[in-house]
């Protein structure tokens, strides 16, 4: 039978399995990004020019250390932690079959460390993509099959626990919106892992060499295996979106403008996001235009229009709730009067900003079969994803870290004032790192490379001076982004272990905003669409958007002289 | 919310309300469209001789 606690800050009735995994898999998630961060540091302190730090068989390893670090490890670890979160304790449920849980975390866990372990051996150094006829020793491929195994066993319990709250009644009417997104992160994650496992299998059984595979087709290998990496980071865009949601109800009581376009906002995402998959073979011969286009420009954009209407609706939902105790005047006051200095507020303010307008218009630009070319496999591309799954993605996770940590584990948070800022640091930094990756690309500056000088090559080419001055700043402003992760880290392991146990506030010394119903615990719209500072905002967007559009089509024009 | 009560429940209420179709769907349309449709076009490129 399952043993709850009360949490004494928000009311929720916890469920003692859930909260020991939520605890696990998010202490896992901070120590891989950590390494992997570390890793990052190097690769950025390599591609600074003037530093130039790693030699070139080490750059490749860190580089294909970070990759699968923090874009596989931290990332999914935290999800896990957000499933169980979003299920067990939202809903006031019993968690599902704990012991799949455990399982699915050793799984996962043993998975990281075998194929940590198989790159810092040093012969899979194939990139995270290990794109054949790259070839990895075998158990690089064993290390993330049984790490999405894992992964997949957590989804099978968030759908278990979906299913007995349901049964057992514990919430009324439909599922709240923040479990409703995060089981689209939980859909996408099951095409994403059986995805994964058709294409590595065979990939790890040819690179066994005993006969049973001896090819595997290096296109077929491209379009199967970007079904699971991208669609990967489809499940960071619909978990984090569920964090803005989670961290508006949490801050502000807020509710969404209207449930039913928020989730059909969320349906868009679950039958269309994942063939965005595409844009990762726009060059790729061999591949017809029906199928480039319709993948990622007729069946995307309706996704597209899904993240541009949370984009509307998160910042919507925070207006009204803030109108509605007052901060009535002008436009903006609701945003001046926001808690800026609470890092739950900052975090994610930034990640919603960043992700819309360095992840977003960046990604739709290169997701556009013509302009692709302009930027493919340049510095570009690292830049753009340094804005989605960086300053949206990990912000947003950082954002909902500082609640909560110090609600579950009821610690006072050990360095406060550093936490205030740490937000600015990480985001700003981070964000104009990927502007001067972004800036690189644009002069033609190759991603995943070790010497843009081409010191020691038999063919040379110089890059226009800008382009070293763009990966110093890039390099420089990673410096500071790394140093607001290690800020994150500190405090929140510091936190755990050190924190000092929180006095319970005495009673109605403060309202609980978990109490009022919210997007987070309960269905129910704000029934209001009086937000026009949240409109002006979008149009501003999407002014930026159409013009910069546009700009990439004349460049694209520029590159062939047509006289 | 359950199936036989669902009467003047509307369709896209009782479709966003079931977490099973959902998964189906999810893992259907995007291994249809995106990648049986890319193995189909790739295998169908005729080998160099
Ligand atoms: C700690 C701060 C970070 C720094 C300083 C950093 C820096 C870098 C740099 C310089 C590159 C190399 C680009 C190239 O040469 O092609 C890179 C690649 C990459 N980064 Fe980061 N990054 C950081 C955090 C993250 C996070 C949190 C994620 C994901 C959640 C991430 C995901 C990636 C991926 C997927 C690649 C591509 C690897 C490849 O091309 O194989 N990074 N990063
Ligand atoms: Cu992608």
């Amino acid at each position: 039978m399952a043993n709850f606690r009360t949490c004494p800050d928000t009311g929720f009735k916890i469920d003692l399995q859930a909260d020991k995994l939520i605890k696990w898999n998010a202490v896992t998630a901070v120590v891989f990004l950590l390494v992997g961060g570390l890793f990052g540091l190097l690769v950025a302190l390599t591609r600074w020019p003037a530093v130039h730090l790693l030699d070139a068989d080490l750059f490749y390893l860190a580089l294909t250390a970070h990759g699968l670090d923090v874009l596989l490890v931290w990332i999914i670890f935290f999800e896990m932690a957000l499933l169980y979160f979003t299920s067990a304790i939202l809903l006031n449920s019993r968690l599902a079959m704990p012991k799949v849980g455990w399982l699915g975390y050793v799984l996962m866990l043993v998975g990281a460390l075998i194929t940590n372990v198989a790159v810092l051996q040093g012969n899979s150094t194939v990139m995270f993509t290990s794109y054949v006829p790259l070839q990895a020793e075998p158990h690089f491929y064993l290390g993330i099959i049984l790490f999405a195994v894992g992964a997949l066993l957590g989804c099978a319990v968030f759908f278990g626990t979906l299913y007995i709250a349901k049964k057992e009644r514990t919430y009324e009417g439909s599922i709240p919106l923040v479990t409703f997104g995060a089981m689209t992160a939980a859909i996408i994650a099951v095409f994403t892992i059986a995805t994964g496992a058709v294409i590595l299998i065979p990939t790890m059984l040819w690179s066994m060499d005993i006969g049973l595979i001896d090819r595997v087709d290096g296109l077929v290998y491209r379009i199967v295996w970007w079904g699971m990496g991208h669609s990967s980071q489809q499940i960071n865009v619909a978990a984090q979106i569920a964090c803005w949601y989670a961290i508006a109800a949490i801050l502000f009581g807020a509710k969404p403008l209207s449930e039913k376009v928020s989730r059909t906002a969320f349906l868009m995402y679950i039958l269309f996001l994942q063939l965005a998959s595409a844009h990762h073979l726009l060059v790729d011969p061999g591949l017809s235009s029906e199928y480039k286009i319709f993948n990622t420009s007729y069946a995307l954009y309706l996704a597209v229009l899904g993240s541009m209407i949370h984009g509307l609706t998160v910042p919507g939902a925070i207006e009204a709730a803030q109108r509605k105790k007052g901060f009535n005047n002008g436009l903006f006051e609701w945003l001046a009067k926001a808690p800026w200095g609470n890092p739950v507020f900052s975090g994610m303010a930034l990640s919603v900003v960043l992700f819309g307008f360095l992840g977003g218009i960046t990604g739709v630009i290169m997701g556009t079969e013509q302009l692709n070319i302009i930027m493919h496999n340049t510095m570009y591309v690292p830049g753009h994803f340094h804005g989605t799954v960086v300053v949206g993605t990990t912000l947003a996770f950082m954002a909902i870290s500082y609640w909560i940590v110090p609600t579950l584990w009821q610690k006072e948070m050990v360095m406060p004032g550093l936490a205030k800022w740490q937000p600015y640091l990480f985001g700003l930094g981070m964000g104009a790192a990927a502007i001067f990756m972004m800036g690189a690309g644009t002069l033609g500056v190759p991603r995943r490379h070790w010497d843009i000088a081409f010191a020691d090559s038999a063919i040379g080419h110089v890059f226009p001076e800008a382009a070293n001055l763009m990966m110093g700043l890039a390099g420089v402003s990673a410096v500071v982004g790394s140093l607001g992760a290690l800020i994150f880290i500190l405090n929140m392991v510091g936190t755990i272990l050190w924190g000092k146990a929180k006095v319970p506030a005495p009673a109605s010394a403060e309202p609980t905003p978990a109490e009022t119903p919210s997007a987070a615990t309960s269905y129910g719209g704000a029934g209001t669409m009086a937000v026009p500072g949240t409109f002006v905002l979008a149009m501003v967007f999407l002014t930026t958007f159409v013009l910069y559009y546009f700009v990439n089509w004349k460049y694209l024009a520029g590159v062939w002289g047509l006289s | 919310m359950s199936a036989d009560s669902s009467g003047n429940i509307p369709f896209m209420q009782r479709l966003l309300d079931s977490p099973f179709v959902l998964l189906a769907l999810g893992v259907l349309v995007p291994t249809v469209i995106y990648t049986v449709w890319g193995v189909v076009e790739a295998l169908s490129i005729p080998m160099a001789p």
